[in-house]
């Protein structure tokens, strides 16, 4: 008898609560050079939700070398949303283990990226070993700062970046090759993620030239004075389209999937959308990209999709085990 | 400790002949040689401590204690306090009680234990973190007991499902990580200990009609306390100051799976240099008492011996 009296009124404390304003916690497993972008969506996420439905959502946030991150979430860590660097870093979480379902790519408007940036150089104030273009980086003497491919999306990006250049340039894959080999002969650390090689770049001091996340760029100008960098666009890059996708099967056991799909839907909203340009992420809203314009260097880009065939084929042909990454670092 | 050092003193004496001969050197030679020491702790020990009290006020006590004032920062240091409050008490009970086993009895496969013991120090930290991902991460072990379609006892794989452990990327991992790489500290103090203080005391008592846990309470234990003392006090800096082994199993959830160490590398990757410097000033400071104490209880020691 007095075990069904607790037990009912248990229920009705259950009751009651889920009647009454939630509290709510996710975890959004992200990539290195997000972090201030997400500190303030979240804020902005939080009133929004609030505003709605009255519950209360905290976001926490968990940052690193993309391909880390998703290794991460494979063994077991709890994000309800993934917002990595690259598609070819949510892919294993269907391929491995199972957590999203196979087409979680065309979930979300534009390929699930809400927004995109590009691949830049940032060198040292008065631009002393004359960077223009991605010529530059293969001459002798100068110093390239990059992270490693094998752990961080964004070096990734740089990678396939100064190999399409190349190619089109020089005219075939062995001779886009060699371009790319004689760029990592000019590194001298590989960062295992993008904010790592920022802080050795601005830092530390070390390096002629940073390959970076544009935002990362125009973050490390922000933070250390234009007095300091100057950002070179080249005139060819890469679009790259960072992905997000719900965890599924994380946020089905944790009751959160309505939540963590709208949390993500609301990317691609207005105040988002300007969140994301003051962070100095390309907009994919028409109005939002059209207010941050200015903001940025126009250049032409091309996409992955039509380069290099998608991620999953890129990664097999040149980052996988044995891939050309290998092939030219450790022949180095 | 003492009863070692004087041992070596008999044991080097009669080789040479002349059991002085150490203070015989020039002066020069002493001087020079002192400068040498002084210079090189100097170098890589009291600058790179200056350095991060400096950098940490660099921007006025203002920020320095905003950087604590952060609910990160806070809860950072809330779970270093935890995992060292669980881990130092685990590894003095196994410490004391393989040390014992080690010292005062002889058995078969001793030197194999003693070699287990060591072997956190002989593993990278970072192995050491990798250990419990294969063991608990999804894709490790205990995943594929999870994800088994036929397994061995089904009822267990019920109630663990239902139970919904968390271990890696959560607390529990991160205090499986940091006994692991502090496991050997308190046992590596008291082996050598016990072993020159010998099993004589111990057979006194048990003579004199003492059980077994009086023996130990009223016999072994306050022969060893100092060096035991010490041995926790190392442990507990590694624990707290543990980055490699923690950083792989934490996951880096802020508020919630970053340690001390963890949370300065995030500050500082985030700009944040005056806070990172801060949090890692408070480190610092650890590893200040932890010499401070260290050099109280040498001298207590010392004193208690003589």
């Amino acid at each position: 008898m007095k075990l069904k009296s607790l037990l009912s009124a248990l229920l009705a404390v259950v009751a009651v609560s889920g009647a009454a304003a939630k509290d709510i916690e996710l975890l959004n497993v992200s990539y290195d050079p997000t972090r201030e972008l997400y500190v303030e969506y979240n804020a902005a996420f939080a009133k929004y939700w609030k505003a709605k439905t009255g519950d209360t959502v905290t976001v926490k946030q968990s940052h690193g070398g993309s391909g880390k991150q998703a290794r991460s979430v494979i063994d077991g860590l709890r994000a309800d949303v993934v917002t990595l660097a690259l598609s070819g870093d949510i892919d294993p979480l269907h391929q491995v283990a199972r957590l999203i379902p196979a087409d979680w790519q065309a979930r979300l408007p534009n390929n699930s990226a809400p927004y995109t940036s590009t691949i830049v150089f940032l060198v040292r104030k008065g631009n002393p070993k004359q960077i223009k273009d991605w010529d530059d980086l293969a001459k002798p003497g100068v110093s390239v700062i990059t992270p490693n491919p094998k752990t961080s999306g964004g070096a990734r990006w740089n990678y396939l970046a100064a190999w399409e250049f190349a190619k089109r340039k020089y005219g075939s894959d062995d001779q886009a090759k060699d371009f790319v080999a004689k760029v990592y002969r000019n590194v001298p650390v590989l960062d295992s993620g993008a904010r790592g090689s920022t802080t050795t770049f601005v830092q530390r001091g070390i390096g002629d030239v940073f390959i970076s996340w544009e935002n990362e760029a125009y973050l490390a100008i922000k933070e250390f004075g234009a007095d300091k960098f100057e950002l070179v666009t080249p005139a060819l890059s890469i679009l790259a389209e960072p992905p997000v996708s719900v965890v599924d099967k994380v946020a089905k056991k944790k009751g959160t999937a309505e939540v963590a799909k709208a949390y993500l839907e609301y990317l691609y909203s207005e105040e988002a959308q300007d969140i994301i340009g003051k962070n100095f992420y390309r907009p994919t809203d028409p109005k939002a990209a059209a207010k941050y314009a200015g903001q940025f260097s126009k250049l032409e880009l091309f996409t992955i999709a039509d380069a290099f065939g998608g991620w999953a084929k890129a990664q097999k042909v040149h980052f996988d085990d044995g891939g050309t990454f290998d092939q030219i670092y450790l022949k180095k | 400790m003492a009863s070692a050092v004087s041992h070596l003193h008999k044991a080097a004496g009669p080789a040479h002949g002349h059991p002085s001969r150490v203070t015989q050197d020039s002066p020069w030679v002493r001087r020079s040689l002192t400068g040498v020491a002084l210079l090189f702790l100097m170098g890589f020990v009291l600058l790179p401590l200056a350095a991060v009290f400096v950098e940490a006020l660099r921007k006025g006590l203002d920020v320095f204690l905003q950087a604590f004032a952060d609910p990160y920062a806070l809860a950072a240091i809330k779970l270093t306090l935890t995992t060292a409050a669980i881990a130092v008490p685990a590894n003095v009970v196994f410490g004391i009680a393989a040390a014992w086993c080690i010292t005062k009895f002889q058995f078969r496969g001793k030197s194999v234990l003693i070699t287990l013991i060591d072997l956190p120090f002989a593993v990278s930290p970072v192995i050491s973190g990798l250990i419990f991902v294969l063991l608990f991460g999804l894709q490790g072990w205990l995943g594929q007991y999870l994800n088994a379609e036929a397994p061995w006892f089904p009822w267990l794989q019920q109630w663990l499902i239902e139970q919904d452990f968390k271990i890696i990327f959560a607390t529990p991992g991160i205090v499986l990580a940091t006994i692991f790489v502090t496991f050997p500290f308190v046992a590596r103090e008291l082996i050598p200990l016990m072993q020159a203080q010998g099993v004589d005391e111990e057979y006194a008592a048990v003579t004199l009609g003492a059980n077994g846990w009086q023996t130990f309470w009223r016999v072994t234990l306050p022969n060893i306390k100092w060096g035991l003392f010490y041995g926790v006090v190392l442990c507990n800096a590694r624990a707290m100051g543990e980055f490699g082994a923690v950083s792989v199993v934490s996951g880096h959830v802020r508020g919630e799976t970053n340690t001390m160490p963890l949370h300065i590398e995030i500050l500082y990757n985030e700009y944040h240099f005056a806070a990172a410097f801060a949090v890692a000033s408070l480190l610092a400071l650890l590893a200040i008492v932890t010499l401070v104490l260290k050099s109280i209880i040498e001298w207590r020691h010392g004193r208690a011996n003589a």
